[in-house]
């Protein structure tokens, strides 16, 4: 059926009445996501849309409401205060769409993480979406379909590709997670793996990396011993000029370690099949399942 | 963001980092000036441009070096008098070099040893990491690759900082005595402080220096910083030297846009980072060059669109322009009115390839057939790359 998230989540926003906040609470809303609560600091009392009541701290969200997921889209400079508010109030499932992090704010907050029980997906993300269900995030939801491939990915619009390579294709998705492109990072590929092998509904799924980096030939190399779905992949930036950095800080190859070839072969090791262009990732999944 | 070594200089004077010595200058009158207050003997000339490998570089004039001893403030003048208003070549600053405005005149320290010294934010271990070797002044590449075992690495905790016994210990295991630990260890300690309060990701002091007195002291300095933490430092972004940048990224970075000028002739437009590269993967899969890269990032607007399209319109290089868009953030009837406005303001006689997808595409595709500007449309990603290689064959 899914991982993570599904009909049962109960989603709060935080920076629901900002700009972007708002348009994608709405986004989530109209595709059905259970939206019970937001959070922004000094509006306490009001009711976003006439229908979501707005909290001044995570805290009082999660007593009133029963969240028990959270979709960040605070501004650079206090996301990771937000991230840490939503972990200390126990939320499980933390999405933080927010780009442009800085860095040393992650590391803070991934020490904080690492005494918690809470899941963090991204930051720097597209989010996380169980099809028919639950949007997390800022996807459009229309080119999803209900199905049992997992999709696992770095990069926001290169998701969006390969879920519509599949849903074209016919091949409806358990759940898409946007694991997001900074190098300091939440939920990583092989975490998702795990959660897709492990997940009874989930037939087969596909991994798209990217350049920089090793977290791609850590999953390949847990794949090959752990998971017999079959799995197809696609890593981008193999033609990307070496040193140069492509947008995401974590697109740098460093010491000959994190280019396109050694994933490539990496997950090739693994039984993996590779999609040769990004045009062909959903036929690299079908292949996959011969 | 990269900075100047003179710059740096005044970075480590700030957070007590020990370096010698030095200012920086533009002319040679300026140059005899500064080695006059220095007072030293001798001096070294060096010049400032945002690339390592200086001292084995050659200049596009044929002269040899762009770090020169001097052993009077008037040879110092005439050094910098064959650095300043030329261009630089080294290994790392490409073969079209850099040109030289500045120079750094620093006092010349007697040495007795070199070491490498660096702290870098590592994506694998999720913290600084202090990396040093007793082997300084050659390419630190070469070490890692032939004598790894002589660089050491040191995870720092986020939170709880570097420790003196850290910093001890790094000392003595890249060959400092028990005298020398204690001045090493602090600069060390000074460095970190420095790295962590500018949100650096990266700062390098090669050569770290033993002096024949007995003093520790860094003798270069290359800077890297966080662009996402810039916003926290207005007084690091003040230190930004756009004239060392390609001109096509700095007009792009006004818009927000991210760009990165290539040698090819096909330029694309995409939003997203992966989508971005993934799209000059497969332009060079059907034997196409790519001119650029460039995301237009999630919420482009109008406005940014257009100039966008201005810098890769306006890049002699570009035969034709591909538009990849597969909207979440990004609405494609904005791309589409971006790419409207921008055709009616620029003369563009090049083709232009559009595949549209996601938010809204209807209407962007609407608002293209109804404009009737003359453009190529593409079904999906594949198609879109053969028609955009066909295009300039
Ligand atoms: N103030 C100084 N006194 C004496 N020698 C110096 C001084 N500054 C630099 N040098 C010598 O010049 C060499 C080259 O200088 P520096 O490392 O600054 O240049 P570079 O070409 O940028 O090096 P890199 O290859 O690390 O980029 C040093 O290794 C050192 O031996
Ligand atoms: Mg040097």
């Amino acid at each position: 059926m899914s991982v993570l998230v599904n009909n049962d989540t109960r989603l709060l926003v935080q920076g629901i009445t900002g700009n972007s906040g708002a348009t994608h609470a709405r986004g989530c809303l109209e595709y059905g996501t259970n939206v019970v609560s937001g959070v922004t600091p000094g509006r306490g009392g009001q009711v976003f849309d006439d229908k979501v009541p707005v909290f001044d701290t995570v805290v009082e969200a999660r007593e009133e409401s029963g969240c028990n997921a959270t979709m960040i889209f605070v501004p650079p400079a206090f996301a990771a205060d937000s991230i840490m508010e939503a972990v200390d109030a126990g939320i499980e499932l933390v999405v933080a769409i927010t780009e442009g992090i800085p860095v040393a704010d992650m590391m803070r907050v991934k020490t904080k993480l690492a005494h918690s029980k809470s899941v963090l997906i991204g930051p720097n993300c597209p989010g996380i979406i169980t099809p028919g269900q639950c949007k997390i995030g800022i996807m459009p939801g229309y080119i999803h379909k209900p199905g049992d491939i997992g999709v696992i990915s770095r990069s926001g619009t290169l998701t969006y590709e390969a879920v519509w390579q599949l849903t074209e294709a016919g091949y409806g998705q358990s759940t898409c997670i946007g694991i997001g492109g900074d190098p300091i990072h939440g939920m990583t590929h092989l975490q998702a793996a795990q959660l897709f092998t492990e997940d009874p509904d989930t037939r087969a799924f596909i991994l798209i990396g990217e350049i920089g980096g090793s977290e791609e030939e850590e999953a390949a190399a847990w794949i090959k011993e752990n998971c017999d779905k079959p799995v197809a992949a696609f890593i981008a930036g193999a033609t990307a000029p070496p040193g140069r950095r492509m947008g995401h800080a974590g697109a740098i190859i460093s010491g000959g370690k994190g280019t396109a070839s050694a994933k490539q072969e990496a997950l090739r090791d693994a039984g993996i099949v590779l999609a040769d262009t990004p045009a062909e990732m959903g036929a690299a999944l079908i292949k996959a399942l011969g | 963001m990269n900075i100047h070594e003179y710059q740096a200089k005044e970075l480590f004077d700030k957070y007590g980092v020990a370096t010698p010595a030095g200012g920086v200058a533009e002319t040679v009158n300026q140059v005899i000036e500064v080695a006059r207050e220095l007072g030293t003997d001798t001096v070294v000339v060096k010049a400032q441009i945002h690339a390592g490998g200086r001292g084995k570089g050659t200049f596009k004039s044929g002269f040899q070096g762009g770090v020169h001893l001097c052993d009077s403030p008037e040879k110092a003048g005439e050094i910098a008098g064959k650095m300043l208003g030329e261009v630089l070549v080294t290994h790392q600053s490409g073969e079209e070099g850099k040109l030289v405005n500045k120079v750094l005149v620093a006092a010349s320290v007697d040495i007795d040893k070199e070491f490498y010294f660096a702290i870098l934010m590592d994506r694998e271990t999720e913290r600084a990491v202090i990396v040093a070797s007793s082997e300084g002044g050659v390419d630190i590449e070469d070490v890692a690759e032939n004598t790894p075992e002589k660089l050491i690495r040191v995870p720092i905790h986020p939170t709880l900082g570097l420790q003196g016994y850290q910093a001890r210990t790094i000392a003595k295991q890249i060959g400092f005595t028990s005298e020398q630990m204690r001045p090493a260890a602090k600069l060390f300690a000074a460095a970190y402080k420095l790295f962590m309060a500018t949100d650096c990701s990266m700062v390098e002091i090669n050569p770290l220096v033993l002096t024949t007195d007995g003093e520790v002291q860094a003798l270069d300095a290359k800077f890297g910083f966080d662009d996402n933490a810039l916003f926290r430092h207005p007084e690091i972004a003040a230190l930004r030297d756009t004239d060392e940048e390609d001109p096509r990224e700095v007009a792009a970075s006004k818009f927000d846009l991210n760009y990165i000028g290539l040698d090819g002739n096909i330029a694309c437009m995409v939003n997203g980072a992966g989508l971005a590269m993934a799209t000059m993967d497969i332009i060079k899969h059907y034997g196409g060059d790519p001119a650029n890269f460039l995301d237009v990032g999630g919420g482009a607007t109008e406005e940014q669109v257009r100039e966008a399209f201005r810098i890769l319109a306006g890049d002699p290089k570009v035969e034709a322009i591909l538009v990849n868009i597969f909207g979440g953030i990004m609405q494609c009837d904005v791309i589409a009115q971006g790419i409207i406005n921008a055709a009616e303001e620029i003369e563009m006689n090049l083709p232009l390839i559009v595949r549209l997808e996601g938010t809204n595409v209807a209407e962007g595709r609407k608002l293209l057939e109804e404009s009737g500007i003359n453009l190529i449309t593409a079904s999906d990603l594949g198609d879109a790359a053969k028609k955009a290689v066909e295009s300039v064959a």
